[in-house]
């Protein structure tokens, strides 16, 4: 039996990780899902992956989204199980000093390169990860672009990053 | 990436006292059949690849970044740069994703007009998919007959919004301009003679035994595997796996259309093949083309567009929209802190899922094998790195 109501699925959780759990957030199928704390999300999704009735066994989408104000960064992690057409949104959220949430690249495959991808724009560490590298932006990148304080260096390697306005007359 | 750390070279001796080493071949970011600036680095023995590791980013130009920075109507021209051979469906997701945060009814008339826009777009895409792939194989032909075809979508689709690539035609509510006097004739004649295109196609170069056994076989991919490293779209479908955004999470007006989902049956050899996924892009411009006729015919009247506040400000919140865009399912994680900017858009492409799992397929496939693979991928550079 498919366990798909996004309150269900969250009542499960609950009842396996009780704590680690955060309350059920959102209104519609695309955004409804819960917060995990940190420690727990590897576990947390390995469960969701193999447990009858949930079989979440995609990891359609893994982001980073920085809140200065709330001073943390949180990773989100957008489920899908294509064995019953359901999804469910997992939250992360870890300080922006120092962020370091476990990596689930050992759960779904495709969190390999989705976490490089924060890991590089976000400057978010995941712990075990295979091979934590930056993938988009150069290797010596100073800082993490999608920061919301993020400031552009004036130059890279000798070539202004800027340019004068072509409306200036 | 450099290519520190790639340079060990495994030393061993074979018969006779004669020393082999692999070689480290950098292969792109500039080479005439990776569909883009993108690049790998190969480690072969001989013609045989050990592996070949993805290196991305050469076409990094920060859109998401700039989401934040230009608002949300100003976002859209730059949706078409997410993937510039589908423009058509980024515009849709971007519009998509507004519409949702804002809960904006968009007018009947639009829908259809994105819906044809889009399924154009798609065998637009599609056609320049199968034509390069042929000629990366070593048949020049069909890219010249595909081309030529795709021509007169552009054609179609430049009277439509006045571009031939970068459309822009999609606004938050609805779409820019209505289709213009005489275009619906114009689009019917273009399938009339299009479809029975197809099968020549096939007759010309699908079944060629040259081709496809540069095809069959190579580097098939389990449909637990896919899912696995969330391939999507045809190359999920290439693996058996039937599922479509546009039937399996509708969207617009595409429960209303009648079409079928092609997937691979591994006919000429393993499911999930290359050859499985040229085949599913082949048959889904047929669908394609039934999808356009339901649509020109069921084309309703009425306004293009909702009213949609210049000074736009959807309410706190965020959003998932996903949508199949001609390289698949195509996520949209949109986030709105309220104001006229977005907090933050994450654009999750089909092409970066493909990309990622290029270092697992490669192995043990020779050098040759790597481009039917990036072709068979359909892999659009922009799209891989935004």
């Amino acid at each position: 039996m498919a366990v798909s109501d996004p309150a269900a699925v969250h009542a499960v959780l609950r009842s396996h990780f009780g704590d680690a759990i955060g309350d059920l957030a959102g209104t519609r199928p695309d955004n409804a899902g819960t917060t995990v704390a940190p420690s727990a999300i590897v576990e947390v999704c390995r469960f969701l992956k193999t447990e009858t009735g949930l079989a979440f066994d995609c990891l359609s989408n893994l982001s980073g989204v920085d809140y200065p104000k709330r001073n943390i960064i949180e990773v989100v992690y957008h489920l899908y199980s294509y064995r019953y057409r359901h999804l469910f949104v997992l939250k992360v959220e870890a300080p922006r000093d120092n962020p370091a949430v476990s990596s689930v690249a050992g759960v779904w495959s495709a969190a390999e390169w989705q976490e490089r991808e924060v890991f590089d724009l976000l400057g978010v560490t995941f712990e075990g990860h295979p091979d934590l590298r930056r993938i988009l932006m150069p290797e010596d990148w100073p800082g993490h672009p999608l920061r919301k304080d993020f400031v552009e260096p004036e130059e890279y390697h000798g070539i202004s990053t800027s340019r004068e306005s072509l409306l200036k007359t | 990436m450099s290519l520190t750390g790639f340079e060990v070279e495994i030393q061993r001796e074979v018969d006779g006292g004669l020393t082999t080493e692999d070689m480290t071949l950098s292969m792109g970011p500039q080479h005439p059949s990776t569909h883009g600036v993108l690049r790998f680095v190969v480690r072969a023995d001989g013609e045989v690849m050990k592996e070949a590791i993805p290196d991305i980013g050469y076409l990094h130009r920060s859109i998401e970044k700039i989401s934040e920075k230009v608002g949300w109507h100003g976002f859209m021209p730059y949706t078409d740069r997410v993937d510039y051979v589908a423009a058509m469906f980024c515009n849709q997701g971007w519009a998509m994703a507004a519409e949702r945060l804002a809960s904006i009814e968009v007018p009947k008339r639009a829908e259809y007009c994105r819906i044809i826009a889009a399924e154009f777009n798609r065998i637009q895409s599609h056609l320049l998919s199968v034509g390069s792939m042929a000629m990366d194989i070593g048949a020049y032909t069909p890219f010249i007959h595909t081309v030529r075809e795709r021509e007169y979508i552009n054609d179609l689709i430049e009277e439509l919004c006045g571009a031939r690539l970068t459309f822009n035609y999609m606004r938050i509510g609805g779409v820019a301009w209505d289709i213009p006097p005489g275009w619906r004739e114009k689009a019917l004649s273009f399938l009339e003679r299009f479809e029975p295109l197809i099968d020549e196609y096939n007759a010309l170069i699908s079944y060629n035994k040259i081709y496809t056994e540069r095809l069959r076989n190579v580097a098939a991919i389990s449909a637990q595997e896919a899912i696995d490293y969330n391939l999507v779209g045809p190359n999920l479908r290439g693996s058996g796996v039937r599922y479509d955004v546009r039937r399996d999470l509708p969207y617009s007006v595409y429960p209303e259309l009648d079409f079928d989902v092609p997937v691979g049956s591994g006919e000429l050899g393993t499911l999930g093949d290359c050859f499985d996924r040229y085949m599913v892009r082949m048959r889904e411009m047929k669908e394609s083309c039934k999808i356009l006729r339901q649509c020109l015919a069921q084309l309703p009247q009425g306004p293009v567009i909702a009213k949609v506040a210049r000074n736009f400000k959807p309410a706190a919140g965020d959003c998932y929209v996903r949508i199949e865009s001609a390289r698949g399912d195509m996520g949209w994680y949109v986030v709105s802190d309220g104001t006229a900017f977005p907090h933050r858009c994450k654009i999750r492409t089909g092409s970066f899922a493909a990309m990622s799992i290029i270092q697992k397929v490669s192995r043990n496939l020779m050098i040759a094998d790597l481009i039917a693979v990036i072709a068979s991928f359909d892999l659009v550079a922009p799209e891989i790195d935004r």
